[in-house]
C-alpha cells in the first residue's frame, strides 16, 4: 500500500540525513548548471563580439550611415559662339520620402498650407504616394521662393518625410525656340531606371534625365559624376550630422553648331505659321539653325507640365509636339527640280535644248498640267519659272533611275546617321524597285512624270532639302552635324562643275531674275540669294479651289523654299517649309529672305521682325502666354482652339 | 574581523553581496545615462530615477535583513493571500501597460502584484517542503499542494497576459522542487516528454505561431519584422567588439535602431559602448552574486532557510539569464528586463526583496559564528 502511493523508484525511503545529502548534491548540480549558463553566455558574447565583429560592425555602419547622392550639375549646352542655350539655375525643391511619413493626411494638409498647393496638386501627390515604390521620393514642389523656402525649412523637423533640397534646375533661355532642338529633361521613369541597372542616381530626389532632343541623345556626356554626402541618421531618418562630402563633377559643356541668335530669330520669324526653317553652313555641314514652330516650351516640360498645358499642345492643329525639321514629311514639289536638273546635266542633256511648254504634257490620254504656258524653255529658264513641262519631258527622257539616284546622292530620302537626334523620318525617293517592293506594282511613265516635279510618291523632310541645297551650293558631300568638332572637309561630289553652275545659275534667276521668288531678294546690293520655290499639294483633288486661299486652312497647299547665299561664294544653304502656306514664293521665300538677312545684318533683320510681330499681336512669348491663358479660361467642353489666322 | 576598528554592526553587513549589487546597479546607471533620448546622454529621464529607486530598495533590503527568517515563514500565508487578492484587484481595476493588465495603481505607488508573487511563492514553497517529512517527499502528497499553490496565481498571471512572469515562476518552482528532493525520474521524464512533444506541438501550431518559432531560430530571415529586435541587439553587441565604441559613442541605441535600449535591451546598449570586456564584467558580477546566494543556501542551518535561499537565488538567476539569453539571440523575445540594470522598478523590487531575504538568512547563519 505504501509502495503504491509512492511515485517512482525503489530504494529505502529518504531520511533527514539522506535528504540533506541529496540537497547538497542537487544544489551543486544547480550551481554547475548556473555556471554553465554563464559560460554559455560568455562564449556566445565572445563569438558575437569578436568572431562576428567585422560583420556586425558593417551592419551597424550601414544602419547609421546613409550615403546620399548629390546629383551632378548637368553640362551646359552652348551654341557655336559659346552662348548658353541650356543652363542650370539654383533651385529649391521639396520631395516626400514615403518610408518616413508618419501621418500622411496631416502632412499633406500642412504642406498644402505652407506651400499654397492647389487641390489638384495635393491629389496628384496623394495618388503618387499610394502607388509608392518604396524609397522613391515623390516630388511636391519646385522653384520655391525665399518665403516658401523659409517656411518649409522652419517646419521641416515637425514634418517627417519631407526633404528640402537645394539643387539646380534646367533652364533654357530661348524657351520654345529651342524646344525641338534641345528637348527637355524630366524625372526618370521606371523603364529608364531599369535600363540603367537601377542606377541609384536616377531615383535621387530632383535628378532629371534628358527626355528628348539633344538632352536625351547626349545624356551620358551631359550627366557628369554624382557627388556623395555621407550622413549619419537615426532609425527615423533624422539627420544626426554630416560626415563627409565628395563633390560632384559637373557634366561637360556640349558645344553645338547652332547659332543661338539665328535659331531664336528663325523661330520668331516663323510667327504664327506652322513650319520649319533649317540653315546649314555650306562648307562644313554645321546646322546653324533648326527651328520648328510652334513648339513646346522646354522649361515648362522640364518642370513637368500640367494636364491643361498638355491638352492645349496635343489638340493644337499646328502640331507643336512634332519636330517638323525631321519628323514631318512633305512632297517637295518644285523644290525637287534642282536635283532633277543636276541629273539632267550629268545625263548629258544639253542645257540649251529647248522644250516648248503649251501649258501641259500629254502622256497617252492623260494630260499632266503646268502652272502656265511658258513657251520654249531651256534648263535655266525652266528652273527660274518652275516649268513642269520641261521637267516632264526631260525627266522622262533620262528615266526615273537616273534622277532618283541623283536625288539620293544629294541627301534626299536619306537618314543622317551621325546626327544626334532621337528620331528622323527620312521619307521616300521612289524608283521601280521601291514600287515593286512597296506596292507590288510595275513602275509607270506617269509615276516618272509625277516624280520629276517632286510629287507622287516623293516625300522628304525639310532637313534633307537643306542638305540638297547645301550640296548643290558647295559641290561637296557635306553631312549635317549638330556637335561642334574638328572634322576633315567633306569630299567633293563627283559631278561636273558645269552641272553645278547650270543649276546654281537657274536658282539665282529664281530670286534675282525673271523667276518665281523675285519678291524675296536680299536687301543688299552685293549679296544675292539663290533658291527654288515649291508648292506641295495637300489634297489630291482637281477642283477649282484646290489648295487655294479659299480652302479651309488644313487643305491648303504647303509652301516650300530651298536656298543658298551668297551666290558666287555660297556660305549658307537651307530650307523653309510653311505648312498650308499656299505657295513657296508666297509663304516660305520671305522667311528665308529675312533669316538670311539676319546673318548679314542683324539690326535690319530685327527691325523687320519687330514690324511683323507688331502685326501678329506681340512677341512669341507674349502670344504664347495669351494663348495659354485663353485655353485655361475656356468654358468646359469648348472645342479646341481655332486654327491660327494666316496672313493672306 | 580583520578590521577591528570598524564598528561591529557595520562590519557584520554582508559586504560581498552589497558591493556586488551596488556595482551592478552602477553599471546600469552608466548604461541608462547613455541611453537618454537625444543621443548625448543625460541623468534624466532614466539614470537618476534609477539611482534613487535603487537607494530606496537597498535601504528596504537592509531593513529586511534584520528580520529573522522565521518571521517570513510565519507571515508568508498572509502575504500569499494578500497578493492573490491584489491579483484579483488587478483583473478588475488594473492598468494596462505594454499590452498586459498587470499594474495596480495605489495612488502613492504603482506596483505589479505579479512581481511581488515571485518571492512570496519562493517562501511558500520553502515552507511547504520544509514541512514535508522526508519519507513523504516522493509521494503525490508532496506535489499537488505545491502545484496548486503555484498554479493558481500563475494562471491569473497568464491571463493578464504576462507570459514572461508566468514562465519565470514556473521555472523557479521546478527548480525548488528539484532541490526539495522530488524523484529524479519526474524531471527526467518531464524533459523527455517535452522533447517528444515538441514536434507534435509544432505541427499543431497555427501558421503565424510557427513563423514566430522559425524567426526565433533564424531571426535574420526577417530583419525588419519580428526578427528586428534580435537582429539589432546582435548588431549592437557585435559591433562593440572587444573594448566597445566608448561611453556615449554607441550608435545603435542613440540612433533608435536598438529598440527598448533602456529596458529589455540595456545589455546590448552597454555592450556596444563597453565591448566584450564590459559585458563579461557584468556577467561576472551576476555570477558572483548568484554564487554568494547559493553559498548562503548551502551554509544555512534549516531546511526552510536552505530552500528559501536557493529559491531566491534562482529567481535572480532566471531573471538575468533569460534576459541575457534573449539579448544574445539564444531565447525568444519575452519582455523580461535585466534586474538592477534595466530602467523600471518592478524587477528591481523583486530582486531586492530576494536580496533582503537572502541577507536575512545569511545574518541568521552567521549569528551563531558571532556568538562564539
Amino acid at each position: 500500500m505504501r509502495r503504491r502511493r509512492k511515485l517512482f523508484g525503489g530504494g529505502p525511503p529518504p531520511t533527514e540525513f539522506s535528504q540533506a545529502q541529496s540537497f547538497s548534491r542537487r544544489s551543486f548540480l544547480v550551481n554547475s548548471a548556473q555556471t554553465g549558463v554563464a559560460v554559455l553566455l560568455a562564449a556566445r558574447m565572445g563569438y558575437i563580439a569578436i568572431g562576428e565583429n567585422e560583420r556586425y560592425r558593417g551592419l551597424a555602419e550601414s544602419n547609421r550611415v546613409h550615403t546620399r547622392l548629390i546629383p551632378p550639375r548637368r553640362g551646359w549646352i552652348v551654341d557655336r559662339h559659346g552662348q548658353p542655350m541650356a543652363i542650370n539655375r539654383a533651385d529649391v525643391r521639396v520631395d516626400l520620402i514615403p518610408d518616413f511619413i508618419q501621418d500622411r493626411e496631416k502632412l499633406l494638409a500642412d504642406l498644402a498650407r505652407i506651400l499654397a498647393l492647389p487641390p489638384a496638386e495635393v491629389q496628384r501627390i496623394r495618388a503618387e504616394l499610394e502607388r509608392d515604390q518604396g524609397f522613391q521620393p515623390v516630388p511636391v514642389a519646385e522653384h520655391l521662393n525665399a518665403q516658401q523656402y523659409n517656411m518649409v525649412k522652419v517646419h521641416e523637423p515637425d514634418l517627417p518625410g519631407v526633404s528640402v533640397l537645394e539643387g539646380f534646375a534646367r533652364f533654357y533661355p530661348e524657351g520654345a525656340a529651342v524646344g525641338h532642338l534641345l528637348g527637355y529633361v524630366g524625372t526618370p521613369n521606371r523603364r529608364e531606371y531599369e535600363a540603367e541597372n537601377r542606377n541609384p542616381l536616377l531615383i535621387t530626389p530632383g535628378y532629371k534625365v534628358g527626355k528628348e532632343g539633344l538632352e536625351k541623345v547626349m545624356e551620358q556626356r551631359l550627366r557628369g559624376r554624382p557627388g556623395q554626402a555621407r550622413v549619419e541618421v537615426t532609425a527615423r531618418g533624422q539627420l544626426v550630422r554630416q560626415l563627409q562630402t565628395l563633390p560632384d563633377v559637373a557634366g561637360g559643356a556640349l558645344h553645338t553648331t547652332i547659332d543661338a541668335g539665328l535659331q531664336s530669330f528663325a523661330a520668331r520669324r516663323l510667327g504664327e505659321e506652322s513650319g520649319s526653317c533649317v540653315i546649314l553652313d555650306c562648307a562644313s555641314g554645321d546646322v546653324l539653325c533648326m527651328a520648328s514652330m510652334p513648339a513646346y516650351d522646354p522649361n515648362a516640360f522640364s518642370d513637368g507640365i500640367s494636364h491643361a498645358e498638355w491638352d492645349m499642345l496635343s489638340s493644337d492643329p499646328r502640331h507643336p509636339l512634332i519636330n517638323k525639321t525631321m519628323n514631318a514629311l512633305y512632297p517637295p514639289g518644285s523644290t525637287f527640280k534642282p536635283a532633277v536638273a543636276m541629273a539632267l546635266m550629268e545625263a548629258g542633256v544639253d542645257p540649251d535644248e529647248r522644250v516648248n511648254c503649251p501649258g501641259g504634257y500629254q502622256l497617252g490620254s492623260r494630260r499632266f498640267g503646268c502652272l502656265g504656258r511658258h513657251g520654249p524653255m531651256n534648263l535655266h529658264t525652266a528652273i527660274a519659272r518652275s516649268c513642269n513641262t520641261y521637267f516632264y519631258t526631260m525627266g522622262r527622257r533620262i528615266g526615273i533611275d537616273r534622277f532618283a539616284a541623283m536625288a539620293k546622292r544629294l541627301g534626299l530620302g536619306q537618314r543622317f546617321n551621325e546626327l544626334p537626334v532621337v528620331s528622323q523620318s527620312y521619307g521616300t525617293i521612289p524608283d521601280p524597285a521601291w514600287k515593286q517592293r512597296r506596292y507590288h506594282q510595275d513602275w509607270s511613265q506617269a509615276d516618272t512624270l509625277n516624280a520629276a516635279i517632286g510629287q507622287g510618291y516623293v516625300i522628304l523632310n525639310p532637313l534633307q532639302l537643306a542638305v540638297m541645297a547645301a550640296r548643290i551650293a558647295s559641290g561637296r558631300d557635306i553631312q549635317p552635324r549638330l556637335i561642334l568638332e574638328r572634322r576633315p572637309q567633306s569630299p567633293v561630289l563627283p559631278f561636273a562643275a558645269t552641272s553645278f553652275e547650270a543649276v546654281r545659275s537657274g536658282m539665282d534667276e529664281v530670286v534675282n531674275g525673271a523667276g518665281t521668288a523675285g519678291a524675296s531678294r536680299l536687301p543688299f546690293p552685293d549679296i544675292r540669294m539663290a533658291g527654288k520655290t515649291g508648292t506641295a499639294q495637300v489634297r489630291n483633288i482637281v477642283d477649282a479651289s484646290r489648295g487655294r486661299a479659299g480652302a479651309a486652312w488644313r487643305y491648303r497647299d504647303h509652301g516650300l523654299f530651298v536656298f543658298f547665299a551668297p551666290v558666287g561664294a555660297p556660305r549658307y544653304a537651307g530650307s523653309v517649309v510653311i505648312e498650308h502656306g499656299l505657295g513657296g514664293a508666297r509663304a516660305a521665300a520671305p522667311v528665308a529672305c529675312d533669316v538670311l538677312t539676319y546673318l548679314f545684318d542683324k539690326d535690319r533683320a530685327m527691325e523687320r521682325l519687330r514690324a511683323h510681330e507688331a502685326g501678329w499681336g506681340g512677341t512669341l512669348a507674349e502670344r504664347t502666354a495669351r494663348r495659354a491663358a485663353e485655353w485655361a479660361n475656356r468654358p468646359p467642353g469648348a472645342p479646341p482652339p481655332p486654327p491660327p489666322p494666316v496672313p493672306l | 574581523m580583520a578590521l577591528a576598528f570598524v564598528p561591529k554592526p557595520i562590519a557584520r553587513l554582508p559586504w560581498t553581496a552589497l558591493i556586488l549589487v551596488i556595482s551592478i546597479a552602477s553599471i546600469g546607471m552608466v548604461g541608462l545615462y547613455s541611453t537618454a533620448p537625444g543621443g548625448n546622454g543625460g541623468l534624466m529621464p532614466y539614470a537618476l530615477p534609477h539611482a534613487m529607486r535603487f537607494s530606496i530598495f537597498l535601504v528596504m533590503a537592509l531593513a529586511m535583513s534584520y528580520v529573522k527568517p522565521e518571521r517570513y515563514s510565519e507571515f508568508v500565508f498572509v502575504a500569499y493571500v494578500g497578493v492573490i487578492l491584489m491579483l484579483f484587484a488587478v483583473m478588475v481595476v488594473g492598468e494596462v501597460n505594454g499590452g498586459a493588465r498587470s499594474w495596480l495603481n495605489l495612488k502613492l505607488i504603482r506596483i505589479q502584484p505579479s512581481e511581488l508573487m515571485k518571492p512570496v511563492l519562493v517562501i511558500v514553497l520553502a515552507r511547504f517542503y520544509a514541512g514535508v517529512p522526508p519519507r513523504e517527499i516522493k509521494r503525490w502528497s508532496a506535489i499537488w499542494p505545491a502545484a496548486l499553490m503555484v498554479g493558481f496565481p500563475t494562471l491569473i498571471i497568464l491571463m493578464q497576459p504576462d507570459l514572461g512572469t508566468a514562465m519565470l515562476i514556473t521555472c523557479c518552482t521546478i527548480l525548488m522542487m528539484f532541490l526539495a528532493g522530488l524523484s529524479l525520474w519526474l524531471f527526467i521524464g518531464g524533459l523527455a516528454a517535452i522533447a517528444a512533444a515538441m514536434p507534435i506541438v509544432f505541427s499543431l501550431m497555427m501558421p503565424h505561431q510557427r513563423e514566430r518559432v522559425l524567426i526565433f531560430l533564424n531571426p535574420e530571415a526577417d530583419p525588419l519584422g519580428a526578427g528586428y529586435h534580435i537582429t539589432q541587439s546582435k548588431i549592437a553587441i557585435g559591433s562593440g567588439g572587444l573594448f566597445g565604441k566608448g561611453f556615449l559613442n554607441g550608435t545603435q541605441a542613440s540612433g533608435d535602431f536598438l529598440p527598448e535600449p533602456h529596458t529589455d535591451f540595456i545589455f546590448a546598449a552597454i555592450a556596444e559602448e563597453w565591448g566584450l570586456v564590459g559585458g563579461l564584467f557584468l556577467i561576472l558580477l551576476f555570477a558572483l552574486l548568484l554564487r554568494w546566494g547559493m553559498r548562503v543556501s548551502r551554509d544555512a542551518r534549516t531546511r526552510f532557510e536552505k530552500l528559501a535561499a536557493a529559491g531566491m537565488t534562482a529567481t535572480i538567476f532566471f531573471y538575468a539569464s533569460i534576459n541575457l539569453l534573449m539579448v544574445m539571440g539564444l531565447a525568444p523575445v519575452v519582455g523580461i528586463p535585466l534586474p538592477l540594470v534595466s530602467h523600471g522598478g518592478s524587477a528591481m523590487m523583486t530582486v531586492m526583496i530576494c536580496l533582503g531575504v537572502l541577507m536575512s538568512i545569511d545574518r541568521n547563519t552567521r549569528r551563531d559564528e558571532w556568538r562564539r
